[in-house]
């Protein structure tokens, strides 16, 4: 059933419902309605990191070491938990300058140089191909497993076939083909392939299906379970040693190096850094990704164990590779269907690898390798040709072509001294080598572009001839002697066992030796080089990323002219000419301009240029040609410096200005208060002024008027003569008391008046003023009543003023009293820590609105009365003041017909009354 | 005919000398002691002139004045502003109110009756 045919049709299915997938995913995309911007989707497309290696591999290495497959797969756990903050970092970076693959990130860090740039795609490329090649051998060889069903044979040797007949040939071609129709079928600004990133997830979710059936079928179709599988594994010693972690260093060591080389694949793999970095859609998608891909990772590894100790029991007698049990157990149950989705899955994990990984290296290859090249070749002319999109177009799909053929020629030479694991972590082993140049890069600003490039080839150095060079004799291409004895026959240099370091696996040794190299080179060689103007730029904004405003910061170390009608044709030739008018238009637009003629020529508009053109050919690129466009006056890194330190001074500076403004506020704020509190006082002395007069010119009135009478007319009646006379006299009483009492006023307010301070028995005070207040009485024929309390402390006070107080609240009480029925009492006593008097009448009593103003100067309550009230309306005031100088209270209660309570009370005088107790007691 | 002058001022004292001095030169008078009363009192009897003091009760001096102006049937009758308050504020209130004349206290009798005197158009 499972014929040829069959098998290369079901494949050729697969392929179109990816290619169908991808379209639509594109054809979405342009119409601004994408379908990955979902963070599942973003999730499972970074499962691209599962390729034919887990999907038959881990299998084949369970079954030689156990459990030592996981690492792998611990170490993108782990480093999910840290991608808040360092992928984070990388993607927002990615986004601000416009990064298109890893190569461009670590050129435009380093100041955007170029010879960066072409170093890290080499690396990449020479790095990559091996895994490529993982890829191919493993599908052609289930291809070719699966076409002998019901049998199970194993491949032969790949050099043993002849050339046109070694399937894998065609796989790669296919694959190529497939591979340039998926990925370039336009340049995009921003490099993104949203239909790849859709076909991706779609295959993560397939092999995990296909993986998870096989896991199934044989833990529970053969077996009956995870314990029975375990519990028969038990008793074969073999199996045993499998479950359990070897106990020796060198098992640790290789633990420990793996899960760190996998922490670093899973971002820096040219497919990885394409998929999580340069295709994320929104950075929030990251939250998202930090556990489902772990939990991925999780589910399509929970089978593997199982399969692996299954296929050892049921092919107990080893003929088997173990890299096959996925695929041949189920051919070996006649599970047909089975196998045949077994087989797509493992295509679909081979195809997703290929594809994103050349579309990845291509893209490096074309903007960091060649294009630089190629533009500098003044004898090409390039830079005067009108379009150059179908030029960068056709480089990237010879360079898919090559890489694809360049990974059959490995696979074909070398494919087959090493399981498929071992190819697999010589190319981990490479990419880690841009983990110092890139962590550092985006944490350290004193990573120079010196620096990264000792860093890069020291390590690239080292891992060559640890890793790279021994594969290539252990395939036979070089004499093995170069292995067992060093270069020149030096022990020392032993590529496998440097300078005596034994004991290691050779991945961990290489891991070690190449990562001292590197980080040694490049931290030494950017301590010793100061970055220049653009590095030190870049440095910047790389690493303070989180702390930029978005756009402006680029153009802010830049300066320079160029017009719109320069930059169009130029971005044109990249782009074409459409896509640049578009992307210039929405430019304008954003900055509220109608057309793109009234586009000012400055730093943010050729920045703009620039990271439009950076999306097609790459940061380093774009700058040249920009650049070339664009007359440039280059910035001194001393006046870079300024840049930034005038950044922070002026920073400091407005802080300090904010400070003494709000200062300033404060101050003039209290000085307006003060303002309005004097020109009060001077209303108010203006009133007083201007009453006092008045009040002094009343009796003055009278006085004048009657003397002149009495002046002019001799013969005036004695009756009158009298009475005027009297008048006369009364008049100049009462203004003689008026001049008194304004005097003292004056005197109390302005703090001039003379106290005589002394201890006080307020008996004596009220006594006094009673008898001087009796005539008063008397003539109005009102009552007075008396309650004193006994014995009352003395308090401290002027006498003379008190009895002033007193004889001006007595006055008061009489005058407002009716005649004949009224009534004044009197009371003394102790109130708490003061003494207290009252004097109260049974007169009209004052209204609660009046009673404030009978305590202000010149006001007298005179509504209710038919007369106008004697006295000069500052008897109380001046009251109030004395009680307040010796820290009493002057206060009124009254209701209208009941009457008025005058009170007061001052503190008693407790050392005088003390001394007076002891010296009683004695 | 008898000329009738009211008095208006809150104070009695001086209500005293000026009542003795108009009723000296032959006048008939009339006293209020705050403001309307001093207008009860125009309404009652017209006067020829009214006398005015500024600082009354109920109702000041310049309101009065108003009123009494602001009434045609009123026109013919002469005020005089007396009052302490000599501010030029207070005059120019007083003239623009209507008032016919302005003195201030302490007054000289002489003067006060010479203009009250011409006022009434009495030799």
């Amino acid at each position: 059933m499972l014929q040829g045919w069959v098998i290369a049709s079901v494949s050729f299915a697969y392929l179109g419902v990816l290619f169908a997938i991808a379209y639509f995913g594109d054809k979405r995309a342009d119409a601004g309605r994408s379908v990955i911007a979902n963070p599942t989707i973003y999730a499972l497309s970074l499962a691209v990191y599962c390729t034919t290696w887990t999907f038959y591999g881990s299998v084949g290495r369970a079954a030689s070491t156990g459990i030592g497959f996981l690492p792998i797969y611990l170490g993108p756990t782990l480093m999910a938990g840290l991608w808040w903050f360092v992928m984070l970092k990388i993607i927002r970076i990615s986004k601000a300058n416009r990064i298109t693959s890893i190569a461009d990130f670590v050129s435009s860090r380093y100041g955007k140089s170029q010879l960066l740039g072409g170093l890290v795609t080499v690396i990449a490329v020479v790095g990559i191909v091996p895994y490529i090649s993982l890829q191919l051998k493993a599908v052609s060889n289930s291809f070719t497993i699966l076409l002998h069903y019901p049998e199970i044979v194993m491949p032969a040797r790949a050099e043993a076939l002849p050339l046109l007949q070694d399937s894998a040939l065609y796989i790669a071609l296919i694959l190529a083909a497939f591979t340039i129709l998926f990925g370039t079928r336009h340049l995009d600004a921003t490099e993104r392939h949203e239909g790849m990133v859709a076909a991706i997830a779609f295959e993560s979710l397939v092999k995990l299906v296909a993986f998870i059936a096989v896991g199934a079928f044989v833990t529970f179709g053969i077996y009956n379970g995870f314990g029975d599988i375990f519990d028969r594994a038990e008793v074969v010693p073999k199996l045993k040693a499998l479950m359990t972690v070897a106990d020796t260093g060198a098992s640790y060591g290789g633990w420990w190096s793996l899960t760190f080389l996998s922490m670093l694949s899973i971002m820096f793999l040219p497919r990885q850094f394409q998929i999580s970095v340069v295709e994320n859609v929104n950075e929030r998608h990251l939250a998202r990704a930090i556990w489902l891909f772990p939990l991925y990772l999780l589910l399509i590894n929970i089978f593997v164990l199982p399969i692996a100790i299954g296929g050892m029991l049921h092919f107990s007698d080893g003929s088997v590779d173990a890299d096959t049990f996925v695929l041949t157990l189920p051919m070996a149950e006649k599970q047909e269907a089975l196998a045949l989705l077994v087989y797509i899955g493992g295509l679909s994990a081979g195809t997703g690898m290929v594809i994103v990984e050349t579309i990845a290296l291509s893209t490096m290859v074309c903007n960091d390798l060649v294009m630089p090249v190629l533009l500098r070749w003044k004898a090409l002319r390039l830079h005067e040709e009108r379009d150059l999109s179908g030029l960068l177009l056709s480089i990237r799909r010879w360079a898919i072509a090559v890489i694809l053929l360049l990974g059959y020629v490995y696979f074909r030479a070398a494919g087959e001294a090493y399981a498929l694991v071992g190819i697999g972590l010589i190319s981990f082993a490479a990419v880690a080598q841009f983990a110092p140049a890139i962590i550092g890069g985006i944490y350290w600003k004193g990573g120079t572009r010196r620096g990264a490039m000792a860093g890069l080839i020291a390590g690239f150095a080292v891992w060559t001839y640890t890793l790279l060079l021994p594969s290539f004799a252990k395939s036979g291409w070089l004499s093995l002697d170069f292995i067992s004895e060093g270069l020149f026959g030096i022990g020392l240099l032993k590529p496998q066992q440097l300078f005596g370091l034994t004991g290691l696996g050779e991945i961990p040794h290489s891991l070690f030796w190449s990562m001292l190299a590197n980080i040694g080179c490049y931290v030494a060689f950017s301590l010793r080089t100061r970055p220049d103007v653009v590095e030190a730029s870049q440095g910047t904004l790389f690493v303070d990323v989180f702390r930029n405003t978005e756009g402006a910061a680029g153009s802010r170390f830049w300066r320079g002219s160029a017009q719109v009608q320069d930059l169009l044709p130029l971005i044109g030739r990249f782009l074409g000419p459409e896509r640049a008018r578009d992307a210039f238009l929405a430019y304008a637009r954003r900055r509220g301009l109608a057309s793109i003629d009234v586009l000012e020529a400055n730093a943010d508009l050729v920045h703009f240029a620039e990271t439009l053109l950076a999306g097609a050919i790459g940061g380093a690129s774009a700058r040249v040609m920009v650049a070339s466009v664009v007359k440039e006056e280059p910035l001194g890194l001393d006046e870079v410096m300024n840049i930034l330190d005038e950044a922070s001074q002026v920073r400091a500076y407005s802080k300090q200005l904010e400070q003494k403004s709000r200062e300033l506020e404060a101050a003039t704020a209290e000085l307006r208060a003060a303002n309005e509190r004097l020109k009060e006082l001077d209303r108010m002395k203006d009133d007083f002024m201007s009453t006092v007069t008045h009040e002094l010119r009343t009796p003055l009135t009278s006085i004048r008027a009657f003397s002149e009478i009495l002046l002019e007319d001799p013969k005036t009646d004695l009756s009158d003569r009298r009475k005027f006379l009297a008048i006369i006299v009364k008049e100049t009483e009462r203004l003689t008391r008026l001049i008194n009492q304004v005097l003292d006023m004056a005197k109390i307010e302005s703090g001039n008046a003379e106290w005589h301070t002394a201890d006080v028995d307020l008996h004596e005070v009220i006594e006094e003023s009673i008898a001087a207040t009796s005539s008063l009485f008397s003539d109005r024929r009102v009552a007075l009543d008396m309650t004193l309390a006994g014995a009352v402390p003395k308090v401290r006070a002027d006498r003379d003023r008190l009895i002033q107080v007193m004889l001006n609240l007595l006055s008061n009480a009489v005058k407002f009293c009716e005649e004949e029925a009224g009534r004044v009492t009197v009371r003394l006593g102790v109130e708490g820590s003061t003494v207290r008097v009252d004097v109260a009448d049974n007169g009209p009593g004052i209204s609660e609105a009046d009673q404030p103003y009978i305590f202000e100067k010149f006001r007298q309550v005179g509504d209710t009365m038919t007369a106008k009230p004697q006295g000069t309306g500052l008897g109380l005031p001046i009251s109030r003041q004395i009680i307040e100088h010796f820290g009493g209270r002057l206060w009124v209660k009254s209701s209208p017909g009941q009457g008025a309570i005058f009170s007061f009370s001052l503190p008693m005088n407790r050392e005088a009354n003390e001394h007076q107790e002891e010296r009683k007691a004695k | 005919m008898t000329k009738r002058i009211l008095i208006v001022d809150d104070e009695p004292n001086i209500v005293v000398s000026l009542e003795f001095l108009m009723k000296r030169e032959g006048f008939d008078v009339a006293v209020a002691a705050d403001g309307e009363a001093a207008l009860k009192a125009v309404e009652e009897k017209r006067p020829d002139l009214v006398l005015l003091d500024i600082m009354l009760p109920k109702k000041n001096g310049f309101e009065v004045c108003q009123t009494i102006r602001a009434n045609p049937e009123w026109q013919a009758v002469k005020i005089v502003m007396l009052t302490a308050k000599g501010r030029d504020t207070e005059v120019a209130k007083g003239t623009a109110l209507g008032a016919d004349a302005y003195m201030t206290k302490p007054f000289s009798t002489k003067d006060l009756i010479a203009q009250v005197r011409q006022m009434l158009d009495v030799v």
